[in-house]
């Protein structure tokens, strides 16, 4: 695997997740229980199909086989998508969709803090840009988690419901392989490994702020990142998403 | 055609509106970041606010429209995501117009100021995103108006 083949598929798994939870996001759209919400919601898609067009863009670029973003998303079939198990998801109740928001933007978080200082300056640029409108991801997606959480007796049962079922998808996020080596190695993204403790740092605080107590155990639900096996669901998802340039090659407006 | 001299162009694109804010320009937004000619080419170099933004598309046609319609054929659009944009770039005349327009301009402090309308001070926040990626939505509990408020990042 030469060091350009790395970041290709460091830079799938980077975009192939916004995307992908994103899409998942926006399929709130309409039917959040508030109005406000259904707007905070269709926002953050929003922002996560625009991070995508540049992760996405710059893998096609480092790819050089002529690739756009665009053909990226939707000419793949899932066996090629590098994204996290847990963004792929079905979203569940309101409270599920924003446990997963919240437990993804603690991770991106602390992520895109890291890589501001990568050695490649194309990624450390998208991190900056992306790391502003992840700020205030986490900061709602926290306060949501929080105000669920120690709610109402109704509420705490399916927020710590929402947990008990995404946070074995959690342990995924900072397994490495080969191409986490070699990125880590050339500075361009750091050892998944290592963003653990900051990652438990805030999520424990604001967990415990919840009043939800974190699942006991080690297990983690694996191949999202490396494409070894995805949920049954992604097709699913990729059905939806994909189906017009599927149905109409080259379609545009 | 002879290369216009920049400054010229600065105030031409001052007088395009941003699609969603109208009352801005975006020269105000801030999002127009560089004018160079390039032989009979002009690079314009833009920033977008959001990632996101639906609305950077139709802001690229715009730029393109207005200067076209200035005789300037060769328009060169170049995005530009670094450094990051920031509500800091927001033009004085911009944020006055903002808040005419009912918009509190963005505040360090992480929320509005005072009340668009009845400049109260008693405020409180309904969401933290709004009509569009750029605002956030508020209330004033001295009029009872809600009102967006341009999000400062």
């Amino acid at each position: 695997m030469t060091r350009d083949e790395a970041l290709f598929q460091f830079l799938l798994r980077m975009g192939d997740n916004t995307l992908i939870l994103g899409h998942r996001v926006s399929e709130w759209c309409g039917h959040a229980p508030v109005l406000e919400e259904d707007i905070a919601l269709a926002n953050t898609a929003l922002d996560l199909i625009g991070q995508t067009q540049f992760w996405l863009g710059l893998a096609g670029e480092v790819e050089g086989q002529g690739r756009s973003a665009d053909d990226l998303a939707f000419l793949r079939d899932a066996w090629d998508f590098r994204n996290l198990l847990l963004v792929e998801l079905p979203n569940g109740d309101f409270g599920q969709t924003l446990m997963r928001q919240f437990l993804f933007d603690a991770f991106q978080s602390v992520l895109l803090g890291r890589l501001m200082t990568s050695s490649d300056a194309r990624v450390a640029e998208i991190a900056a840009k992306a790391s502003k409108e992840v700020a205030y991801h986490v900061e709602r997606s926290a306060d949501t988690v929080v105000g669920l959480g120690d709610g109402t007796a109704e509420s705490h049962a399916r927020m710590q419901a929402a947990l008990n079922y995404l946070w074995p998808y959690v342990g995924e996020m900072f397994l490495g392989d080969a191409v986490d080596a070699a990125m880590a190695e050339a500075g361009i993204a750091p050892d998944p490994a290592s963003l653990r403790a900051d990652f438990n740092a805030l999520v424990e605080r604001v967990l415990s702020e919840a009043t939800l107590g974190i699942p006991k155990g080690e297990f983690a639900h694996k191949g999202g990142r490396n494409g070894y096996m995805h949920t049954e669901h992604l097709g699913h998802l990729l059905a939806t998403m994909q189906w017009l340039q599927r149905a109409y090659p080259g379609a545009s407006w | 055609m002879a290369q216009v001299a920049t400054d010229r162009i600065w105030d031409w694109l001052d007088q395009v509106p941003d699609p969603e804010i109208p009352v801005i320009s975006l020269v105000d937004l801030g999002i127009i970041r560089g004018l160079e000619w390039r032989g009979d080419a002009l690079q314009v170099t833009v920033t977008p606010t959001y990632s996101g933004c639906p609305a950077t598309s139709v802001i690229n046609l715009d730029i393109i429209s207005a200067l076209n319609g200035h005789g300037i054929e060769n328009v060169v659009l170049k995005q530009q995501i670094s450094p990051p944009w920031t509500t800091d770039w927001l033009s004085e005349k911009g944020r006055g117009k903002l808040e005419e327009y009912g918009i509190a301009p963005p505040q360090a402090a992480g929320g509005p100021d005072r009340c668009p309308r009845c400049k109260g001070r008693n405020l409180e926040r309904l969401s933290q995103f709004g009509s569009t990626p750029c605002k956030a939505a508020w209330r004033c509990r001295d009029c009872l108006e809600p009102f967006d408020y341009f999000k400062c990042i």
